[in-house]
């Protein structure tokens, strides 16, 4: 149950952040990428804001505490190769990324204001991610059932 | 379509955007990755899914209260819905493949200095700007 809350209210600071930082709004998104167009830099402070953040954040947890409050362990992942699958995998995401202007992380805090251009969106990226994982367990069933 | 510099607000989103994931791992012990939260969502449910509903709740409901309470959020959205669709579509294929996104890769993981998630982010920022210049000064959309 506590985690649970903790959950609820910390994903809603996520969202206001997302929000206002203009990650949930397409043209903001696209005028950052678009250097040889509108160009809008304020995505920079976004991604420098967020990430010294948590990177002191992480250190003063991860030096403080053993586990976290609510749960017997981190859960960090443990896959440390970097291979095609990644790649290729990051490489089309930033397609669709430049396409829609919107990244699962920005359209999400949009679904309570952003109409139906984020229900669409929201919507094909879920079929994309079931089409991705229903292909990929096909692939990978074989080699289980040995 | 022009959009307003805005240093100030887009560094404090990403100041509140670093807490919560300061605060998720914490308290759960959890990475901030959307991908990940959302992908333990879609059917088959992971046996955790409780935590993850919440915290996408609490996303959805933490910039409407906001606008309720009188907050500005800029919004404009220069595509087709056709278009929305298709990226979404390819979004949602290659965040399964690339294990995260944005938030996950581009803040968690490159917060902890993980290669994976530098290696990642790095390709994605590169072919997001590839596909703008396209879209934009090649195909003219």
């Amino acid at each position: 149950m506590q985690k649970f809350i903790v959950s609820a209210l910390v994903g809603a600071i996520f969202g206001l952040g997302i929000a206002i930082s203009g990650m949930a709004n397409p043209a903001k998104v696209l005028n950052f990428f678009d250097v040889a167009g509108s160009w809008d830099p304020s995505l920079i402070f976004v991604m420098g804001g967020a990430l010294i953040t948590t990177a002191i954040g992480y250190l003063v947890v991860f030096g403080a505490r053993k586990k976290p409050v609510f749960d017997a362990d981190f859960h960090l992942p443990i896959n440390k190769t970097i291979d095609a699958r990644l790649i290729g995998g990051s490489a089309v995401f930033g397609i669709g990324w430049g396409i829609a202007g919107f990244c699962p992380g920005g359209a999400i805090p949009a679904l309570g204001f952003g109409g139906l251009a984020v229900i669409a969106f929201v919507g094909a990226m879920i079929i994309g991610i079931v089409l991705a994982r229903s292909i990929d367990g096909l692939r990978h069933k074989p080699a289980k059932a040995f | 379509m022009e959009t307003e510099f805005t240093p100030w607000m887009s560094l404090a989103g990403g100041v509140l955007i670093g807490i919560s994931a300061v605060l998720l791992m914490m308290f759960n012990g959890r990475i901030a990755g959307m991908t990940g939260i959302m992908t333990g969502i879609i059917p088959p449910f992971s046996t955790d899914w409780p935590w993850r509903i919440a915290f996408l709740a609490g996303a959805v409901i933490g910039p409407v209260v906001f606008l309720a309470a009188g907050g500005a959020i800029p919004y404009a959205v220069p595509v087709s819905l056709p278009l929305l669709a298709l990226g979404g579509l390819i979004v949602g294929v290659g965040v399964y493949y690339g294990a995260g996104c944005t938030s996950g890769h581009g803040v968690c993981g490159m917060a902890r200095l993980s290669p994976r998630s530098i290696a990642a982010t790095i390709t994605f920022m590169i072919f997001t700007g590839l596909t703008v210049y396209v879209v934009r000064h090649i195909a003219g959309i």
